[in-house]
């Protein structure tokens, strides 16, 4: 599902930010990515995602050859992940509906379903009743919500997310967690950068860990916790 | 289609004083080229009213009987360069000048015999009114046998050619240049209208939107942007047009089809400035 091969990234001014960093996240599984600020988190994500060109080594991302992907096919390689940020990343001018059909339109589906679509996964993320609202009128939390809602109604296979909890009080975080954790629970994977050790501890997923770009710590590898993962 | 013409209409309902921002500054650089386009226009339209007055004169040789002159004159209006070739006789010709020339009235009185020769007047059609066609008209008259001599006023003729190839390159540099300026005016404009959208052209990459997919509603609506503006500056030089007229000076409009000219040169400038604002901003990210 996604798999890092040896992969180091290079910065043209701050240098190496990751250093031969292998692992493999199968599919339907959960991971904590975590580390000290600057470990190289976000880095990950944004390779997975092909924001940014991978150095060297191989990055595998549900079938996409990341490394090596061209413009044409990043589009396609993000229709199948969801990606949900620290700062929900909505559009201001846009009701919750629009910012999740935005995501549906996009992609070219047909108009005739996207409205059940949207209506789903909102009720999914349990912010149905807020579908008119525009982001400025929604707490973080329910911010946060409508950016996940958005990030799933593509059916993605990945889920990405950059410290989903990192501008949310302690009572949002347990909220938006427990969605990430029930949408990992129906299938889709899930990959979570925080560093939120409490967040960490609390629950038995996969944890991958960053120290100045290396992989220093993989839960996963000889003991896997996360009964749900099938490696 | 009507996802990418909603995007694009939306965008004046989001950003109204963006738009109208790129409207008016669109309408205004094409507004000054349409003023110098008024100044050319014109300038052409005097200098073709003074090329009408491009003649040739053939005077016939005395005694060349009137039939082989009729004859000559349908020869004559059958080159492809002639508008009319009249033929004036000798008596004609001593009237018009007693009309014309009232000083020598009484010298023209006196005369016993007509010393006017008589004369065809031979007028080239607009295209040809230039030294080149009007030498090449009058060596053929002199070709006839009745023709005596062949006259046209070579130097204004010439003068005319030189006024109308300067009105020509001026016209050329100063029009490229105010459309140039135009165009630098104009791909700003757009460029804003881009950065300011900056964010959501990010979140539209992220969900996987095609460039394809993100770049037509801009082209649309530059186009929609470049087309109200061409219309707007339209509708100003004809303002500015007809303060002239009642002001100053009779002067001409454009015709339906410059008029057109300058809307459709704001749609391009439009489309292929947010083509390449955009481009250029999906490289760049
Ligand atoms: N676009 C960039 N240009 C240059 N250097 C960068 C860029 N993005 C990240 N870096 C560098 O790469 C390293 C890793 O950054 P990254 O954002 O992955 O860290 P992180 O683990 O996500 O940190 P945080 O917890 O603070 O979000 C840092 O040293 C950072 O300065
Ligand atoms: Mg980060």
């Amino acid at each position: 599902m996604i798999k890092f091969t040896g992969v180091f990234k290079a910065f043209p001014k701050s240098g190496l930010a990751l250093k031969d960093v292998s692992f493999h996240i199968a599919k339907g599984e959960f991971a904590f990515l975590t580390g000290h600020s600057g470990a190289g988190k976000s880095t990950v994500l944004r390779l997975i995602y092909a924001e940014e060109p991978v150095t060297s080594g191989e990055v595998r991302v549900s079938g996409f050859n990341v490394a090596e992907i061209s413009r044409r096919d990043i589009p396609k390689l993000r229709r199948r992940l969801g990606i949900v940020f620290q700062d929900f990343r909505l559009l201001e001018d846009r009701i919750a509906e629009e910012n999740v059909a935005f995501a549906l339109e996009v992609t070219g589906a047909r108009r005739a379903g996207i409205a059940a679509r949207v209506m789903r996964v909102l009720t999914q993320v349990g912010l149905a009743a807020k579908a008119k609202a525009y982001p400025r009128e929604l707490s973080g939390g329910e911010q946060q919500r409508v950016a996940i809602a958005r990030a799933l109604v593509n059916e993605p296979t990945v889920l990405l997310a950059d410290e989903p909890t990192g501008n949310l009080d302690e009572r949002a975080t347990r909220g938006v967690f427990q969605l990430l954790r029930d949408i990992n629970a129906s299938g889709t994977a899930v990959v979570m950068a925080t560093h939120d050790l409490d967040l960490v501890r609390q629950a038995p997923y996969r944890v991958i860990e960053l120290q100045e770009g290396a992989l220093v710590y993989d839960s996963g590898v000889d003991e896997p916790r996360d009964q749900a993962a099938s490696t | 289609m009507k996802l990418v013409l909603r995007e694009a209409l939306l965008t004046f309902q989001r950003a109204p004083l963006l738009s109208a921002l790129s409207v008016t500054t669109i309408a205004f650089s094409l507004f000054v080229v349409g003023l110098f386009g008024l100044v050319a226009v014109n300038l052409q339209q005097a200098l073709s009213e003074v090329a009408e007055r491009v003649e040739i004169v053939a005077y016939l040789l005395p005694g060349t009987p009137v039939e082989t002159v009729t004859m000559a004159v349908k020869d004559i209006e059958a080159f492809p360069e002639v508008q009319s070739a009249t033929y004036v006789t000798e008596d004609r010709a001593l009237a018009r000048a007693r009309a014309e020339l009232v000083e020598f009235r009484d010298v023209l009185q006196e005369l016993e015999r007509n010393p006017l020769p008589a004369s065809l007047e031979v007028k080239l059609k607009p295209g040809f009114r230039d030294a080149d066609h009007v030498n090449d008209v009058a060596d053929r008259l002199r070709g006839f046998g009745f023709v005596d001599d062949v006259r046209f006023g070579r130097d204004w003729v010439e003068k005319l050619d030189r006024l109308r190839q300067l009105a020509a390159a001026v016209g050329l540099v100063v029009g490229a240049a105010f459309a140039v300026v135009a165009i630098i005016i104009i791909g700003t404009t757009i460029r804003m209208a881009v950065l300011q959208r900056s964010r959501e052209i990010a979140i539209m990459r992220l969900v996987g939107a095609t460039d394809g997919f993100i770049r037509r509603p801009f082209l649309l609506q530059g186009a929609i942007k470049g087309m109200l503006g061409g219309l707007v500056a339209v509708g100003l030089s004809f303002a500015a047009y007809t303060l002239i007229n009642r002001w100053l000076f009779h002067a001409a409009f454009f015709s339906r089809e410059q008029a057109s000219a300058i809307v459709a040169f704001g749609t391009l400038i439009g489309f292929f400035g947010s083509s390449a604002s955009v481009g250029r901003h999906l490289r760049r990210v």
